[in-house]
């Protein structure tokens, strides 16, 4: 090796890996930045700088094909379809209020399930749990997320639907529908109820994780603080979470990206029917089930094209969801890294 | 609080065992050999099993690795080597952000950019969609591998002379390569649970193809189809393909979990 440097400074040196460079005439190291430019190095710097320009277009590629594709059903509706609330194939009428109710729904069903028990298990994983005991529960949470959409439909079709049916929707308009109006109408078993709840099963590791690890980047020195001066551990706590807020915010904004563009699970017991109604037991449609269960059946390009918008409209709202859930936890991590 | 944040936590993991453990007995009860060695039957016919679906899955899978894993692992590389700049910041927001997309919206990307100029449903659109689904995995799985390699190892090769090129080829990825494979492994196991980006790119095809440029059968919308059918029969072998997949996939994702803690604990 010594030797190689020596001849490399004397003679006209060629790299080992077979590409010939005729170095300026200097006396250092070749590959050293100040003095000279391998182009081994420029090549392969700048073959990786490609592909990772590809990775940064690709989200300005893909809602620029998407208008593209929707560009019949802009056109034509415009801003309208966005609060129009029929969807008539026939007479080739579209519009996406129907998807965005049901889509919004059960998103907040979701949310409303899944937000409390997220931090209850986040706070247990984070304050109460011993190490031994608080890893494999992580794990245990965090294979809910791993199981595939798809399983979690099926299982809402065979089991979670017949038990709603018989049991959950009776006892619910029993006792909540009494005063409440939402929890009334036939229990069909299918419908926006159902569908939350197996959402917010779907979303409760993400919000579960994000929590946790905001909690546990707040430093101990804060709960020692608040115990010193005579706080119980509930009230320390309460003070941890006061600190956390924006992160369990930032992990909110994900649960919601992540429950709005699930599709399999809830296409399968949603009900499918593009209707607005109050009543959370009777069946909707959200945007990722029309989507998914009328795109090769579409008969006409207006068809195809509302379709595609509504796909449009689901990206963008996940995309600022998500550029904005991650702005908001960045910012709880680095308030506590400089702290 | 303590009895509230036990119960939570019963409650959150309760579905996890119900799920796991009502598939693995569906399914358990529903696999033997026909399900992998024979064909789908015709419509209403009793038996026949998944076998197109198997290696459909496997097709795309590979398909997608193909499309995802250059494009993931090279950027992967740029960010973690050169990519202390502000580009790199936006880079890495851009993969965060493109990771939480719904995977039917990448479908129907897939179908605008691959099907339409086609005219024709096939392998490679699912690939494509499959493809742009791995690619954040891979690139944030890649860059936090070859971030975790010690950088004596990069100053020691360029103080033998090594250019840079050459180190991270030859030194630094070797040496990251088990974390990069674990993470390949885990954006496959995620790439094979995925149905709706298979709606309208491949498709579906009920007989046997490996052809690229054909619809090709997946476990994923088969079970789909399966599981909306009418007959006893298909909604068995639903449960079946489903024990499969949660087998594989469940797995995978636990052994990437092992191989990262040990790592980062070490």
């Amino acid at each position: 090796m010594h030797e190689q440097t020596e001849q490399s400074i004397v003679l006209s040196p060629k790299p080992a890996g077979g590409i010939s460079t005729i170095p300026p005439a200097r006396v250092s190291s070749r590959t050293s930045p100040a003095q000279g430019r391998n182009l081994g190095d420029v090549v392969f710097k700048n073959s990786t700088l490609a592909f990772a320009i590809v990775v940064f277009s690709l989200v300005f590629l893909m809602t620029l094909e998407m208008v593209k594709g929707s560009q019949l059903s802009l056109a034509r509706f415009g801003w309208s379809f966005l609060w129009t609330s029929t969807w008539d194939p026939v007479h080739e009428v579209f519009g996406a209020l129907p998807f965005i109710y049901g889509t919004i729904v059960t998103s907040l069903i979701a949310l409303a399930l899944a937000l409390p028990l997220g931090l209850g298990v986040a706070i247990f994983l984070s304050e109460i749990a011993p190490r031994w005991l608080a890893e494999p529960c992580s794990f245990l949470v965090e294979l809910l997320a791993a199981i595939p959409s798809i399983v979690y439909g099926l299982w809402g079709v065979f089991v979670m639907v017949p038990w709603m049916r018989l049991h959950g929707l009776p006892l619910l308009s029993k006792s909540l529908g009494t005063f409440i109006p939402f929890f009334r109408g036939l229990p069909y078993g299918f419908g926006m109820l159902t569908a939350g709840v197996i959402l917010a099963i779907m979303i409760l590791p993400i919000i579960t994780a994000i929590t946790r690890d905001v909690l546990r980047a707040i430093p101990t020195t804060q709960r020692e603080a608040a115990l010193a001066i005579g706080a119980t551990p509930w009230e320390s706590t309460r003070i941890i979470l006061g600190s956390a807020r924006s992160g369990i915010v930032g992990a909110t904004l994900l649960g919601l990206g992540r429950a709005i563009g699930e599709t399999m699970a809830v296409t399968m017991v949603i009900g499918n029917r593009p209707e607005i109604s109050a009543f959370l037991f009777n069946p909707g449609y959200s945007m990722a089930s029309v989507i998914a269960n009328e795109f090769t059946e579409a008969t006409s390009e207006l068809y195809t094209s509302s379709l595609i918008e509504i796909a449009l409209l689901l990206f963008v709202v996940t995309i600022l969801l998500n550029a904005l859930a991650r702005l908001v936890v960045w910012s709880v991590s680095k308030k506590f890294r400089t702290a | 609080m303590f009895s509230l944040s036990l119960a939570s936590v019963l409650l959150a993991i309760a579905p996890l065992f119900l799920i796991t453990f009502y598939t693995l007995s569906r399914g358990i009860a529903a696999i033997n050999l026909d399900f992998f060695t024979q064909m789908p039957k015709p419509v209403g016919e009793p038996g026949g099993g998944m076998a197109n679906a198997i290696a459909g899955t496997g097709i795309l899978i590979g398909l997608g690795c193909l499309f995802g894993l250059p494009v993931g692992i090279l950027s992967g590389i740029y960010l973690a080597e050169y990519g202390e700049n502000s580009f790199g910041k936006i880079v890495r927001f851009l993969t965060d952000v493109l990771s939480g997309a719904p995977s039917i919206v990448v479908g129907v990307v897939a179908y605008v950019i691959v099907v339409l100029p086609m005219r024709h449903f096939s392998a490679l659109a699912g690939g494509v969609a499959l493809g742009i689904l791995m690619i954040p995995t891979i690139t944030r799985t890649t860059e936090e591998m070859i971030r975790l390699v010690p950088q004596s190892f990069r100053e020691a090769s360029l103080a033998l002379g090594i250019p840079v090129w050459k180190t991270t080829l030859r030194i630094v990825l070797p040496t990251a390569l088990k974390g990069i494979t674990t993470g390949i492994l885990l954006s496959v196991a995620r790439a094979s649970g995925e149905t709706a980006p298979l709606l309208f790119t491949a498709l579906g095809n009920r007989f046997w193809s490996t052809s690229i440029m054909q619809p090709i059968a997946s476990l994923t919308v088969f079970i789909y189809d399966y599981a909306k059918a009418p007959f006893e029969d298909w909604n068995r072998q639903a449960w079946a393909a489903s024990f499969i997949l949660i087998i594989l996939i469940v797995a995978l994702s636990a052994l990437f979990r092992f191989v990262t803690r040990s790592r980062t604990n070490a």
